[in-house]
Formats: structure tokens, sequence, C-alpha cells
């Protein structure tokens, strides 16, 4: 695209499905997500990229939805919270954050997760410093971060205490 | 927050993104977009038209050249972490990368947006200005370099002007040089409340200082911490005061860290 447009056709590949959508430039990822695609589960927190509960996978890679243009997702794969649990069998780290009691109110947690499964995806076997430092861009004020270490610390290793 | 009505383009060549930037009045290049679209969010800046950067491939790479290293503007902070010409050149660009935000925001957030934007708080402005980097620009007139010296001109400017680009970071051999950094941030790896950057070579010190001034503060000194502190005592600095320090306090800590900075460099 070589001259400026107000607004552009879309692909995308979201959990596996393809979408197609007008959407306008200034149209933020995470609005696309929840409001074109019906897609709650990644979250609004702050909305100043600093608490990540809007963090999804693009192309491999996690990223905070709040700060990334629809327009730019033209052609790539996105990997959202709905997507970890397809057919409502939990995924590893979704049940070991409910075994770990790794959340309260949970608004975190879909962000949580994706920046999880970003480490793992990287790092199979990480170390608690290699957990604390991979979620040290969401921010969780209800449980004091130990459970969701524990959680993922736990899926790591397949599960169980 | 919804962002206002705003242009976008997507070019594919690098010339082709100079030609959008000079000839739309308004136009900003969009990098990484971890700082640009917050702002954008909160109307403090409002371009016309975004021309996105992430399309042009050339500038992402990261190459060593005669012992120094080539950094294009678009490499991601988590690129140059990862990068291997960059650990055996000039592994402090690494250390500090890794210092700069969280995964999410290294992953999108670029060399080039870390010093365009040239917030004080910033890291890489007074790490690039201590290693002596040099910065092409690009522009319609064709291509130019400026030392980083002469690079950061304000808070939030810098010497790239409008409808030119930052195209790439030069960064000299360390060539016997030590690098080192400190800084005390608001939480780990958050904003820098004060930083310093220090590169130690044949017994002299050239230690940088950021978020004390407008633009990195560049000094010299040898390298013991009587020198170091009687440097930055005698540099004048009148720091701003904000929630997280008063001026006094930020001009204690711009000591501190430049002693520990070239601690490092020499460690």
């Amino acid at each position: 695209m070589t001259e400026p447009v107000r607004g552009l056709r879309i692909a995308v590949d979201v959990n596996g499905e393809r979408h197609e959508r007008d959407v306008e430039a200034r149209r933020l990822l995470v609005h696309f997500l929840r409001d074109d695609l019906d897609l709650t589960g990644t979250h609004v927190g702050c909305d100043t990229g600093n608490c990540g509960a809007c963090t999804v996978i693009v192309d491999g890679v996690a990223l905070k939805s709040c700060m990334m243009l629809a327009v730019q997702a033209d052609g790539s794969r996105i990997e959202t919270v709905e997507g970890l649990a397809p057919d409502g069998e939990l995924h590893p780290l979704q049940q070991a954050f409910s075994s770990f009691h790794a959340l309260q109110c949970g608004y975190c947690t879909p962000g949580m997760l994706m920046s999880a499964k970003h480490l793992l995806d990287n790092n199979p076997e990480p170390t608690e410093g290699e957990i604390r430092r991979a979620i040290q861009g969401n921010i969780c004020r209800c449980t004091g971060y130990v459970n969701i270490v524990e959680a993922i610390a736990s899926a790591a290793k397949g599960g169980g205490k | 927050m919804l962002l206002a009505p705003v242009e976008y383009a997507r070019p594919s060549t690098v010339q082709d993104a100079v030609r959008l930037l000079s000839t739309h009045d308004g136009a900003r290049p969009l990098a990484g977009g971890q700082t640009l679209t917050n702002v954008m969010k909160a109307r403090a800046a409002a371009p016309d038209v975004l021309v996105d950067l992430n399309e042009l491939h050339e500038l992402r790479s990261i190459s060593s050249e005669g012992g120094g290293l080539e950094l294009g503007a678009m490499a991601t902070l988590n690129g140059v972490i990862r990068s291997s010409e960059v650990a055996s050149a000039r592994p402090i660009i690494a250390e500090v990368a890794a210092q700069i935000a969280d995964v999410q925001v290294r992953n999108r957030g670029t060399v080039g947006g870390n010093i365009c934007s040239n917030d004080p708080t910033n890291h890489l402005p007074p790490l690039v200005t201590a290693l002596g980097a040099t910065m092409t620009v690009l522009g319609s007139d064709g291509e130019r370099t400026v030392p980083a010296d002469e690079f950061f001109v304000g808070v939030y400017m810098t010497a790239v002007g409008p409808g030119e680009l930052l195209t790439k970071i030069t960064v000299p051999a360390a060539d016997g040089a030590g690098d080192g950094f400190a800084s005390v941030p608001i939480g780990k790896d958050g904003t820098c409340i004060v930083n310093a950057a220090a590169t130690v070579k044949d017994g002299q010190a050239r230690i940088v200082l950021g978020c004390v001034s407008a633009t990195p503060v560049v000094l010299s000194a040898a390298p013991d911490e009587a020198s170091v502190r009687e440097a930055v005592q005698g540099a004048g600095l009148d720091p701003p005061s904000d929630v997280h320090a008063s001026s006094d306090y930020r001009r204690h800590l711009a000591e501190i860290v430049a002693v520990r900075a070239v601690e490092g460099a020499q460690g």
C-alpha cells in the first residue's frame, strides 16, 4: 500500500479461524478483537501499555494489543485466550491456574495466560526467575503473583503440585 | 481509548517511506508503536498520516562490521538481546535493552524508536552517546550521518527532521574499551529516575547521564570514584523535580549511578 488510506480490508487468522473485515486505520487490535470479532476474552485494562491484560500472541510473538493497530495485524496469525480451550477442555495452563488459585477477580488472567503460553512455547522448562521475568508486563492486583508463578511452573512440569 | 482518525500507509521500501514522510504534512513514522500509540490515545500527538515501517525488513538487520555494529533502526529490543553480533561486539547494548519495560514491549519496541522518541528517561540515548555511535538519517535529499553527540537536541526532539527517517545506528568496535550502565528505575526494569552509561578506555572515562536534562549530558573524568563524583558535581546539573525524586535527590543519584557505570565499565 503506497498511498495513505483511512481504512483497510484486513484478513487475519484468529485461533485457526480466518476473518476478513473492513477496519479504520485508527482501530486498535484489542478493539478489533473485542468489538468486531466478539472475542471479549482479551481485556482492556489500563489502555496505556502497562498492565498486559490485553496480551495476545501475533505470529508467535506476545504483545499488548492496545499498542498495535488492527491494520498492522493484516495477514497475521493471532492467538487469544479463547484459543486455549477450543473444545471447552481447559488448557494445562488454565487447569494449573484453577488448581493453584492463581486468580481472584480474573481480570488479568487472559493476558497472564497468553504471556505464560508465550513463555512455555519458547522455553518449556523455565526457572522461577524466568517465569517472573516473563510475566513482568502483566499486572495482577489480587494474588501477589506467588500462586501464578507456581501455576505456570506446574503447567511446565505437566501439571500437578 | 479510541485514537483520533488517522491515515495509514505501509510502504515496502525505505525510499517510499521517505517519500511518504516528506510529501504528506503531519506524517509520522510508526515503528514499534510502544510510545506513539499511547501518546496518540492521550491526544499528546496527533499525526495525520502514520507511515508504518514494519514491512521494511532491511531496517531490522543487525550486522557486525570490523568489530563494530550496524543496528537497523527497526531492530526490536528483543532482537538486540538475542543477537550474537551484539553479544560479541558490545554486549552492554543487549544488557541495557533487557532492562527496558517488559517482554511484550521488547518484542515490539525498536532501537530506533527508543532513540528517536528521546524521552529524557529513555535508556538508549545516553548509551549510544557513551558508545560514540553514529546515526544515519535518510531524507528526500539523500543520506547524512550525525554523531550521537549532536543527535539529541531537546526533549522528544532529535536531529531527524520532518520528512526524514533514522535508518541505522553504527556503533564503533570496543577496541579495548569497557562499557557500563547503571540506573535507579521505578521498580525493576521500570522508567529511569536517573541513569548513566560509561565507557572507559586508555585511563579515561566518558560518562553520559540521562534523566537530568533535556538531552544526555556528556562528561569526562579519570575512572576513579573521586574524579567521577567531582565531574558530576562540576557539571552544573539542574535536573527536574517530580513525584519520584526532587531535583536535589536526582543530582545526588546522578553521582551514584555515574560511579556505578564507571565501575561496571571496568568490571
